[in-house]
């Protein structure tokens, strides 16, 4: 069963064209310039009922427009969309109880209250009978491992409890769908485990559908199988994940950490190298040499520290899709 | 039904267990929200220059003291502080999204926050209140008699209506005009003469006393506006400056703009929303 049908959607915003210096803002005054932004430019995809879905692009690809408009917090310029045959721009309450909506960068939890507040504010929110909201939040702070900290004031935690938290709070009406919005922004590696190993129980449990961005590849690697990339507004690629990484990971990371006082000489012949900053220095190079090519930097440097990483995906994106992002050609001039 | 009530009254629980939480802040800017009585009762003993039987259109000194006691009240029904400015905040940021995904009323949820912010507030500042009057009793002719306090109730009731919802219409021009704080401050500008927070609105009128044409279409002209329901309409109450038929009269008309207002809120939500570009993440 389709739980996510997205056809034809587009979302243009008009945006006023600031030019540089005074005399231009003065200008601004009587006469602004205005641009249309094709944020999302006629995407479409579906997604079955209980699958987990990465979507992937750059910055200003239009993954957080989409989720916007999949969660009725805008309207579109043209096209359709339903989400569990609803149309989510029209808002109705029906709808409203059945999705969550979760920004890494946007809190929803009572700053100065201890999250137990906000979570029996929700209870109320979303009518959820007392025995289930009593079971749900036991289940899902045990899961989550932060039961100690539900009557602690919101200001008082950190970034990741802070999100194990926000998520309890989207899950506690046992959404049928999720859009998740770079989840683990900001994250340490244990909290971004945490949520990530969370995240994938539960979602099988419950098979919840999931619409997932982030900029992390272990995030997208560890959740999903199947990836929509999106650029400029396009989809550029919806299938299996286990393609995408492959063509993403054609290259890894080499970063060193000299342990003497000069830069040694010759580095490039090891790889390509796009950061050099003594005593520091980024290697790219080719994923199947990796083993030779490290064996030989430890042999031909002394070295304080090696490591080797993968191509950050935004970065793998970016030049996958390399053509020059268009804001757009009409540039309209309008009088106010 | 039921279930709405209840999720209003938890907003309305949330929001005081929020209130409360600053509680030395919070009672210091009750208190000193007081501070500004005294000051009238000195500008206005040096208005009138010690003369107590002297009149000013229409109010002696102690009429005049009465009626700044009275308008400190009006105005704790009516102010809403940071309202307008906290939903600018809420559209340029982004956290209004939290009342759009959720199956909640944001306009109700609003209200019953703000319920809350002044049931917080009442209960700090009727200590202060009882004492205030209590020492400027003097300056009250007499005790009001139950019909008109019953219309004064009902008049605070408007006061604090009127006052949310044009603040909040205010609020959602956020959703055309991102920055909103010149319009805040030209509406309170507004709201400090035609209200009658400054002075009494019959003092206005003074203003236009070589022209009786004038002064009454300026009388008809505030009449027809919401600005006096927020302090005027309550004091001048109490004070007996309105009865029968033109009581009832100003009851029926504040009654009439708090729906008009609601409607105006509705739409302005609706459309605005159709504008919203939920900038900031």
């Amino acid at each position: 069963m389709i739980a996510v049908d997205v056809r034809q959607l587009r979302k243009t915003y008009r945006v006023f064209r600031k030019r540089e210096g005074l005399w231009a803002s003065i200008k601004g005054l009587f006469r602004r310039e205005y641009q249309a932004v094709h944020a999302v430019a006629g995407v479409s995809f579906q997604i079955e009922q209980g699958e987990m879905v990465a979507f992937l692009g750059p910055n200003g690809a239009g993954k957080t427009t989409t989720l916007k408009l999949l969660s009725g917090l805008i309207y579109p310029t043209s096209g359709e969309a339903t989400v569990l045959g609803y149309v989510p721009w029209k808002r109705d309450i029906a709808y409203r109880r059945r999705f969550a909506l979760v920004m890494g960068q946007k809190n929803q939890l009572w700053w100065d209250l201890p999250a137990q507040e906000s979570f029996r504010l929700h209870k109320e929110i979303y009518r959820i009978e007392p025995a289930d909201f009593d079971r749900r939040l036991d289940e899902l702070t045990g899961l989550l491992e932060v039961r100690k900290l539900v009557g602690q004031p919101v200001r008082e935690l950190s970034l990741g409890e802070r999100m194990r938290m926000e998520l309890i709070a989207a899950l506690l009406h046992r959404p049928d769908v999720l859009l998740l919005d770079e989840p683990t922004i900001g994250l340490d590696v244990v909290s971004q485990r945490k949520v990530q190993d969370f995240l994938k129980f539960y979602q099988a449990e419950q098979r919840l559908t999931v619409l997932l961005t982030s900029h992390y590849m272990k995030d997208v690697q560890a959740l999903c199988q199947r990836a929509i990339i999106i650029n400029e507004g396009e989809i550029k690629h919806d299938g299996s994940l286990a393609q995408v990484v492959d063509r993403f990971s054609k290259f890894k990371v080499i970063e060193l950490q000299f342990s003497g006082e000069t830069r040694p000489a010759g580095l490039e012949r090891f790889g390509e190298v796009f950061d050099d900053n003594f005593p520091r220095a980024k290697l790219r190079v080719p994923r199947n040499q990796v083993p030779e090519i490290l064996s030989a930097l430890l042999t031909a440097y002394s070295l304080e520290d090696v490591g080797v990483h993968d191509r950050p995906i935004e970065e793998a994106i970016a030049e996958m899709f390399t053509s020059t992002r268009t804001i757009s050609s009409e540039t309209v001039t309008v009088a106010t | 039904m039921l279930a709405t009530l209840s999720a209003n009254w938890f907003i309305l629980k949330t929001c005081v267990s929020e209130r409360l939480t600053y509680r030395a802040d919070f009672a210091f800017a009750t208190l000193v929200r007081f501070l500004p009585i005294v000051t009238q009762v000195f500008l206005w003993g040096a208005v009138y220059a010690g003369d107590t039987s002297r009149s000013l259109n229409g109010y002696t000194y102690r009429n005049m003291v009465a009626y700044a006691l009275l308008v400190m009240v009006g105005r704790a029904f009516s102010s809403m502080p940071g309202l307008a400015a906290g939903m600018a905040r809420d559209v340029r940021d982004g956290t209004i999204k939290k009342y759009l995904t959720q199956p909640v009323d944001m306009l109700a949820y609003l209200f019953w926050a703000r319920v809350a912010h002044k049931l917080v507030y009442y209960v700090v500042a009727t200590g202060p209140f009882v004492l205030v009057f209590y020492l400027c009793r003097g300056f009250f002719d007499q005790a009001p008699d139950v019909a008109t306090i019953g219309a004064f109730v009902y008049a605070l009731l408007l006061a604090f209506l009127i006052g949310f919802l044009t603040e909040s219409l205010i609020g959602m021009i956020s959703f055309w005009f991102l920055e909103i704080s010149s319009l805040v401050f030209i509406f309170m500008m507004l709201n400090y003469f035609l209200s009658g927070h400054m002075v009494p609105l019959d003092w206005l009128l003074g203003l236009f006393s070589g022209n009786e044409r004038l002064q009454e279409l300026v009388r008809q002209g505030m009449a027809l506006l919401p600005f006096q329901y927020m302090a005027y309409f309550p004091a001048a109450i109490m004070l007996g400056k309105l009865q029968g038929s033109d009581l009832a009269r100003h009851l029926v008309v504040g009654s009439a703009w708090v729906l008009l207002l609601l409607a105006a809120n509705r739409i302005a939500f609706a459309r605005g929303l159709r504008r919203y570009s939920a900038f900031g993440g």
